[in-house]
């Protein structure tokens, strides 16, 4: 495998850098598409096929000067148009280019406080790096403008670098905001709610905050600590955090509102329910929802064999059913808790998978195995009841269906049979039951989704919603871009509530 | 962070433990659970049902079997300490009205989750048969308590060491051959125990419910680990029970599927235990 290490690149960077930082700003756009693009260092995949360190290891300074350099400063700025929370990419990059790191920050800061995750795990290639110029010129969305690992390298540069700036929050309200679930659109709501001095409390289920960034990303692509120190971030502004909660069973949610005076509540509660393919027999012992597959190993620590007293199950052969970045997420996890084999099967092709594009280069560089155009039919046990096979079937891509993707059509008698003793079930959830169950005020679709209006807001006055619990399963940054959202409704709410009671009184 | 308020061993295995938890306590009602931490970074998440509450208190009543390594680290803790995390109430309420004649079953451990819906069913109006039933005489627990609130009450145990020398399914057929037969049955306890009694009552048409103790890591409905086959659908435990019609429940795969980690607890259970006996020696 032609794996380049961290230091050849920082190496090559540095011979490179000398050339193009004399002429930095007299560039024709022709040359700068010239400009190489830069590789991500990445730890050796046989080395880390056994740890949990994070993968992308992150530009180097020459590396991440040299690839803002590639970005035309183009006039219209498709980036930021594809971009959920508009940050303005092309003026953070060229701070970059300039050596202006505290600049870029700041740049960043104005539309996104969670660059360190965005630039980490935001699918970059369908969003602002899809029509980027550069990608277009070169013809191919991979040699676009690496806008995600230079957001990432400006976040980490900044908690390196201890320039971590706490955002200026205005003076106390008098107003309180609850924010359900500390996922990303929670953390978004929050934040967004705390600068304009509300007092802002996020309830947890969870004994750890961040939500699916903890529980369902692993170590290896999101590190806690990145989490620990956004959220500390947060904290330092003032936001109330309250872990072991769950709004609809530990406190009614109506009750936060009648009894202990919120004005206002964002539902951010997540994607819960987890989807199985209900084929026979799935629910023998070895099948998992990649849910519970990478909680146990994420966030109960089971990797860690020896500290934590949470169990993960022993597997040699692995099938992954599903095509996102949770599917991905699990096959590299079951390859790190040692399994031999991991078959990714999924039921179109490459092209149609949903995963970050990083992610399946990064699965296929530790040997997990794709099996193209194959599905489950059902799961073979043996006398304990224990996965044993997995009859699968061979498909073809037909007409394209809603999603625009070409439909997979069964192949008649395709049957082959693979041997695994572990099947983990990835394609996607359905809502969490949890606040409809015990909120029925609240309306909902046929799928349990929570419906709101163009603000977020909900069927209920003061109750807003957003993020998986009203997408379905999305991206990180489509929820943040809802908590954005709500968070504007819920503060122009209070706002206006406050300038009605100061009119009272006048 | 939970106090624990009060601690008290019931038999040899067997803990009743308070813990301060006061919305949990104003929120709960028969039949839910929590699920709670010893450690909070490698902690196992361990649900319990909870036995009972007190709202002036803020008190939470839990009953736990030592089983494993997650269990023996509770029952180290002492008054005082606290409990690093604990969530709840999960699960659905019992349904409680007056049925008429309700047989409750406790099997074992299982008479701590049971006390709390006999408790209610009585003050419901109902006419209420207890039966609880162990191993052995020093596993029976909340004896008295459990008589205070039957009207009729039958104690077994598999070896006759106390009680009817009788396994719980025996004194049920009776009850259920009676004319009228009972309303409803329900029935708490080991897996296989729920199963004998659902398939007691199956002939008699006799409505058995059984609350379901299944693996479980959030128990918000995230995981799925908890599912069990209800019929021909497939329910999880923490959102749509605890509580499921027995002569529905697919008790073999729920068996097979507590039994997943079984292997793997024994060794981390020794190494513990082994651990333990090191540092004592060291010591």
């Amino acid at each position: 495998m032609d794996h380049k290490t961290s230091e050849q690149l920082a190496e090559e960077a540095k011979q490179l850098i000398v050339e193009y930082i004399s002429k930095i700003d007299d560039m024709k756009p022709k040359e700068r598409t010239h400009i190489p693009a830069q590789e991500m260092p990445s730890q050796d995949p046989l080395e880390r096929i056994h740890n949990l360190d994070e993968v992308a290891l992150g530009y180097t300074v020459e590396q991440a000067r040299i690839e803002a350099m590639r970005c035309l400063q183009c006039v219209k700025k498709t980036c930021v148009d594809d971009c959920p929370v508009k940050i303005d990419i092309p003026r953070f990059i060229n701070h970059i280019a300039h050596s202006e790191f505290e600049n870029a920050a700041a740049v960043i800061k104005e539309a996104s406080l969670l660059p360190a995750i965005c630039g980490r795990v935001c699918p970059q290639e369908v969003q602002c790096q899809q029509n980027c110029t550069v990608g277009k010129a070169l013809k191919d969305v991979d040699k676009a403008v690496a806008i995600g690992r230079l957001e990432r390298f400006i976040a980490d540069w900044e908690r390196a670098t201890g320039k971590i700036s706490i955002p200026e929050v205005k003076p106390e309200t008098g107003k309180k905001v609850a924010v359900v679930g500390s996922g990303p659109a929670g953390l978004v709501v929050a934040a967004d709610c705390k600068r304009e001095g509300h007092h802002v409390t996020v309830f947890e289920a969870f004994h750890k905050l961040g939500g699916v960034l903890r529980y369902g990303i692993p170590e290896f692509r999101l590190p806690n600590n990145i989490i620990d120190k956004e959220i500390e971030t947060l904290s330092a502004m003032g936001v109330e955090f309250k872990t072991n909660f769950v709004v609809g069973k530990t406190r009614k949610l109506m009750d936060l509102i009648n009894k202990d005076g919120y004005n206002a509540v964002f539902i951010g509660t997540g994607a819960g329910l987890p989807l199985f393919m209900n084929i026979e027999g799935e629910n023998l012992v070895g099948v998992f929802s990649a849910n519970e597959y990478l909680t146990r190993a994420n966030l109960m620590r089971a990797f860690e064999k020896g500290k934590a007293d949470t169990p993960i199950y022993p597997s040699k052969n692995v099938a992954v059913l599903g095509g996102g970045n949770v599917a991905m997420d699990s096959a590299r996890m079951a390859k790190r808790l040692g399994a031999e084999n991991v078959y990714v099967v999924y039921r179109r092709t490459e092209v149609e998978m949903p995963a970050r594009k990083e992610e399946v280069a990064h699965a296929k560089e530790e040997g997990i195995e794709f099996y193209f155009l194959q599905n489950a039919k059902r799961i073979l046990g043996n006398e304990k009841g224990k996965v044993r096979a997995m009859e699968c079937l061979r498909y073809e891509l037909g007409e394209p269906d809603n999603s625009g993707r070409r439909r997979p059509v069964v192949i008649s008698n395709s049957e082959f049979i693979l041997e695994v003793d572990t099947v983990i079930v990835a394609i996607g959830n359905s809502s969490n039951p949890l606040i409809s169950q015990t909120t029925p005020e609240i309306n909902v679709n046929k799928w349990g989704n929570i419906l709101v209006d163009e603000t977020q807001k909900t069927s209920v006055d003061k109750i807003f919603a957003g993020g998986d619990i009203v997408l379905g399963a999305a991206t990180v940054i489509l929820a943040m871009g809802e908590g954005r959202r709500a968070a504007a409704a819920i503060n122009k709410m209070l706002t206006e509530e406050i300038e009605k009671a100061k009119a009272a009184l006048n | 962070m939970s106090k624990i308020l009060f601690k008290k061993q019931l038999s040899k295995d067997v803990y009743l433990m308070k813990l301060h938890a006061p919305l949990i306590a104003e929120e709960r009602s028969a039949g839910q659970f929590i699920i709670l931490q010893v450690d909070d970074d490698y902690g196992e998440r361990i649900p319990l049902t909870i036995a009972d509450a007190n709202v002036d208190e803020g008190s939470v009543t839990i009953i736990f079997q030592v089983v494993g390594k997650s269990t023996h680290k509770l029952s180290l803790l002492n008054e005082g300490d606290n409990v690093p995390t604990l969530v709840g109430p999960l699960g659905k309420p019992t349904h409680i009205e007056n049925f008429g004649t309700v047989v409750c079953v406790g099997g074992g451990i299982g008479v701590a989750p049971l006390h709390p819906i006999a408790q209610a069913l009585k003050k419901a109006g109902n006419h209420v048969i207890t039966i609880i039933g162990a191993r052995t005489k020093e596993l029976i627990i909340l004896e008295d308590e459990m008589k205070s609130i039957a009207d009729e009450f039958i104690l077994c145990t598999d070896d006759g060491s106390y009680g009817r020398k009788a396994l719980v399914t025996e004194p049920l057929k009776e009850i259920c051959e009676r004319n009228p037969k009972p309303n409803m049955v329900i029935a708490i306890g080991p897996p296989i125990m729920m199963k004998f009694c659902s398939e007691t009552t199956r002939p008699y048409g006799v409505f058995t419910q059984v609350s379901l103790n299944t693996i479980m890591v959030d128990g918000t409905g995230m995981c799925g680990g908890c599912r069990v086959n209800v019929g021909n659908e497939v329910k999880f435990v923490c959102v749509d029970g605890p509580e499921f019609d027995g002569h529905k429940v697919d008790f073999d795969n729920m068996m097979a599927r507590l039994n997943s980690y079984k292997e793997i607890e024994k060794e981390l259970h020794t190494c513990y235990l082994e651990s333990l006996i090191q540092s004592k020696e060291s010591k």
